[in-house]
């Protein structure tokens, strides 16, 4: 009935990343825009070299403090009041930070822009970290690390930070804080930490949608007229592993029904010279619902909702990572399987067929991942917050049309370590302790939640 | 900046719509921003139109559709549309069960000719294996989204705690792992042959098209897939405006933190009352300035988080849910006592002019927002298209939602939050889980 004949493709129309604008305003603020007149909204991305890994020692969590109180009241308005300002103008202020940056994002219709961008820059220039505030936003933080308890995935993801890096590295503890280091910060901390953070040299607005670059200018260096300026220090960063020795951690969870599992080394730094092979690599091995994992755990075997593996791109060396959770029972044989095709993509070299899949999709997907302008300004940001070359997005996609077969196992082989490799699992330890001790993929350690 | 005073009533999405012979809904909506066109599907069949002792039946039947057809195969669909570029899922909702792609505008005969394939000749691909494994995976979404997360039974809870024994909204959408068990080869079979058929489908296309071309490819592809015959129709959906009674069932789980879970009966989905039952869930717990954040979780500071949302059912009522969880000092008893005490309020005294245009202005700029993106619009013209026949329903949203005044947010307040119409589920943490520690030593091979 329906025509057997697979469709072929027509010829494709060319697309271009958005068009933007780069430059550096008289304060020492940089602006980029781009101008995308789709729809009548707006898109402001300020990031500020003030992520977690500024953290004081002994301090973790005071970066994510800072971003997350920074609208809870300023010279002229308290928290409730400037909620309630944004809101009324149809926009809410997100704010937070990640590893690398600090962030703080309106999206607005274009009616409204001008007045929240105003209020935004007004808020954020002079916040005054009400006392009451911070405690509030650290008693929630608290209540979010006792929610991970019981909460299976976030705990696995915790647990394998931990495990991979040694102690001194900022990314082996949470990003947020945990309980002790949380507990002890204060309000001065966290004023202390914006005073000598949040400064013109360290901070990049991103404006993204219908504007031009010129009222983006106009706009903007009205907005941040009070922001800070100068400099700050740059940090110094140790990723370093915990340990080389492969080993095997079991976060035991009595009666769980399934096993939440981790597997990974310390991986590899985001403007790393192998970037788009090893991406390309992933996407084989694990990066792609179609990739050899998910289709031998998943597909093959049925042993989970779903499997994938990722490096998490950061400045200094994140964690490579497979991740799925699995029914109790087969742990082994689902880490037998990782294990196995972590192997494989190093010993021989992926098909043409495999090949084709990874670079057709990661070249083909490009145009839809910027549809909006939230993610057109988060792209943006990965350029100033990794200093990628201008050209990276218009020549992303020759880049990874022209990664080889050799390329990829080259990258297997020098970027994935099974001698290193540590397993976290978060499960019913009386269950899937012997079966793993058996697999030779290290020792196993058993530890109470 | 005043350069687009006003525009939002001006923002039009394009709409076209025409019928196959053989009762195929198709909408499109042009956009030709960018070499990107998304193709949506709408099946009017969800977990409500599952038999007894067959729950969770439609998901898994949804996982079955990407196991291959007459001539793709197992797995296939994932594979040929990652290679052409796009991105793909479904989606299974107690109503209705989606399936949709976006691509680059030219693969748009392939994502085409894959969703008619599978319409038209699902069942020469359909094995006993297959079944059996994809029932291991669901097996294993069900360990993982609900067992084995905290508060993660809440959606059928609620829905079992709500609706009425014999209503096709009271049981599981996910399924029990019994009923799972016993599907068959022939419920596959039978299922399809009733529910995935042009008659019953809606197909949507948005994006970077030519109208004339995407008309030609539709009626090539979906033309030849013979109507349905008569489909078994659902009981009356209808029930009365409130609960006539308090409903509470207390669930003691694996969490760390109490968590309450406050339903109550709103109007159906689309009503001219809907959207007064959406603004008034977006004054109660859309973002930072709501009414339960700023009292509960600012001022008092009893909660650690609180929001409030609708389920947009389209048959019979709705749901508007009230979310709220407590700080680890708010024992369980004084968390619900305190938001039963927000809602005597709301309901005593009414909400304010001010916290109405609060709500309206975000829940605006989100909507302007969401139809940046090929998938969004599309998917939302499959749903009005589905529900109401008027795909076009996608413009009038702001303008329902703006005519929406405080007077019409409280009416609907007097008559639904009153506490004959308050379903309470309440999660406190179960004694004792965290206290077993019985393999804490390190068993280390050293």
């Amino acid at each position: 009935m329906v025509a057997s004949l697979r469709p072929k493709p027509g010829p494709s129309r060319s697309y271009r990343f958005p068009d933007f604008h780069d430059q550096v305003l008289p304060s020492g603020i940089r602006l980029v825009t781009a101008p995308v007149a789709k729809l009548p909204v707006v898109t402001v991305l300020v990031i500020v070299d003030a992520g977690s890994t500024n953290d004081p020692a002994g301090k973790e969590g005071a970066a994510a403090l800072t971003a997350g109180t920074l609208l809870e009241g300023s010279e002229r308005f308290d928290g409730a009041e400037l909620a309630e300002k944004f809101e009324q103008l149809g926009t809410s202020v997100e704010s937070g930070a990640d590893w690398d940056s600090a962030f703080i994002k309106i999206t607005a219709l274009s009616a409204q822009l001008e007045e929240a961008t105003k209020l935004l820059g007004e808020a954020i220039s002079t916040p005054v970290f009400p006392e009451r505030e911070v405690e509030r936003a650290k008693s929630e933080r608290l209540a979010e690390i006792l929610q991970l308890e019981t909460e299976p995935r976030g705990l696995a993801d915790e647990k394998f930070s931990e495990f991979l890096y040694t102690q001194e590295s900022r990314y082996s503890k949470p990003d947020e804080g945990s309980t002790e280091s949380v507990s002890a910060l204060s309000r001065k901390d966290v004023e202390e930490f914006f005073r000598s953070k949040y400064r013109a040299g360290s901070t990049t607005v991103i404006i993204t949608g219908d504007i031009s670059t010129n009222e983006a200018r106009v706009l903007i260096t009205h907005a941040f007229e009070k922001w800070a300026l100068g400099s700050a220090s740059a940090r110094c960063l140790i990723a370093a592993a915990r340990t080389t020795r492969k080993s095997i951690h079991i976060v035991d969870k009595p009666e769980a029904s399934q096993s939440e599992l981790r597997a990974g080394h310390v991986g590899l730094p985001r403007n790393h010279p192998d970037f788009f092979p090893t991406l390309v690599m992933n996407a084989v091995l694990g990066g792609l619902f179609g990739s050899r994992i998910n289709l031998n755990l998943r597909e093959a075997h049925g042993y989970t909702y779903g499997a994938s593996s990722f490096y998490d791109w950061r400045r200094g060396p994140g964690p490579f990572v497979v991740s799925t959770a699995v029914q109790s029972e087969v742990t082994a044989p689902a880490l037998r399987e990782i294990l196995l095709e972590i192997d494989r993509i190093r010993s021989e070299r992926i098909s043409d067929e495999e090949l084709s899949l990874a670079r057709d999709y990661l070249d083909g997907v490009f145009p839809i991942r910027y549809e909006t302008t939230a993610a057109i300004a988060s792209a943006l940001a990965t350029l100033v917050i990794y200093d990628l070359p201008a050209d990276y997005y218009e020549s992303y996609r020759k880049n990874i049309r022209s990664v080889s077969a050799d390329a990829v196992l080259q990258a297997a082989r020098s970027h994935l370590h099974p001698d290193e490799l540590q397993t976290i699992v978060v499960g019913d330890a009386r269950v899937i302790r012997d079966s793993v001790s058996e697999l030779s993929a290290g020792d196993v350690h058993v530890h109470s939640s | 900046m005043g350069l687009h005073g006003g525009q939002f009533t001006t923002m039009r999405i394009p709409v076209e719509t025409f019928h196959l012979d053989n009762g195929l809904f198709v909408t499109l909506s042009e956009d030709h921003t960018a070499p990107i066109v998304a193709v949506n599907l709408w099946y009017h069949v969800g977990s409500a139109n599952e038999k007894a002792g067959r729950t969770g039946f439609a998901h898994l039947f949804e996982h079955m559709l990407f196991q291959g057809s007459a001539h793709v195969g197992s797995n296939e669909h994932f594979e040929l549309i990652q290679r052409a570029g796009g991105t793909l899922n479904g989606s299974t909702w107690l109503e209705r069960t989606n399936y949709f792609e976006t691509v680059p505008s030219n693969e748009l005969a392939l994502a085409l000719w894959l969703e008619a394939d599978r319409m038209g000749e699902l069942l020469p691909a359909m094995t006993q294996e297959k079944l059996d494994t994809q029932r291991d995976v669901v097996k294993n979404e069900r360990r993982w989204s609900v067992d084995n997360q905290p508060y993660g039974t809440m959606l059928e809870k609620i829905q079992e705690l709500v609706f009425p024994p014999t209503h096709p909204f009271q049981h599981s959408l996910i399924g029990s792992m019994e009923d799972l068990s016993a599907a068959s080869l022939d419920d596959v079979a039978q299922f399809f042959a009733t529910y995935y058929t042009p008659d019953n489908a809606v197909l949507s296309i948005a994006g970077d098209f030519d109208s004339i071309e995407a008309r030609r490819l539709a009626t090539e592809y979906f033309g030849p897939i013979p109507s349905g015959k008569a489909r078994p129709s659902l009981p009356s959906m209808n029930l009365p405006p409130v609960f006539g009674t308090r409903l509470r069932e207390v669930v003691p789980d694996n969490v760390s933190l109490p968590r309450l879970f406050m339903a109550f009966r709103s109007p159906v989905f689309g009503s001219e009352k809907y959207y007064a039952g959406s603004v008034a869930a977006a004054v109660l717990g859309m973002r930072r300035g709501s009414r339960l954040h700023r009292t509960l979780v600012r001022e008092r500071q009893i909660a650690a988080d609180a929001g409030a949302f609708t389920f947009d059912l389209a048959k019979g009522t709705d749901l508007l849910v009230v979310d709220v969880t407590a700080r680890p000092e708010t024992s369980a008893t004084r968390l619900e006592d305190e938001v039963e005490r927000e809602i005597d309020l709301i309901y005593r005294e009414g909400v304010r002019e001010p916290e109405v245009k609060r709500a309206i202005a975000l829940i605006e700029t989100d909507l302007v927002a969401s139809l940046q993106s090929a998938g969004e619009r599309a998917d939302r013209l499959s749903m009005f298209a589905t529900y109401f026949k008027r795909p076009e329903l996608i413009n009038e949203q702001a303008d329902r939602y703006r005519s929406v005044t405080t007077q019409r947010v409280n009416d609907l307040i007097s008559e639904r939050f009153g506490e004959d119409n308050r379903a309470s589920l309440l999660y406190v943490p179960k004694e004792g889980v965290e206290s077993e520690n019985i393999l804490a030593a390190a068993v280390s091979a050293d």
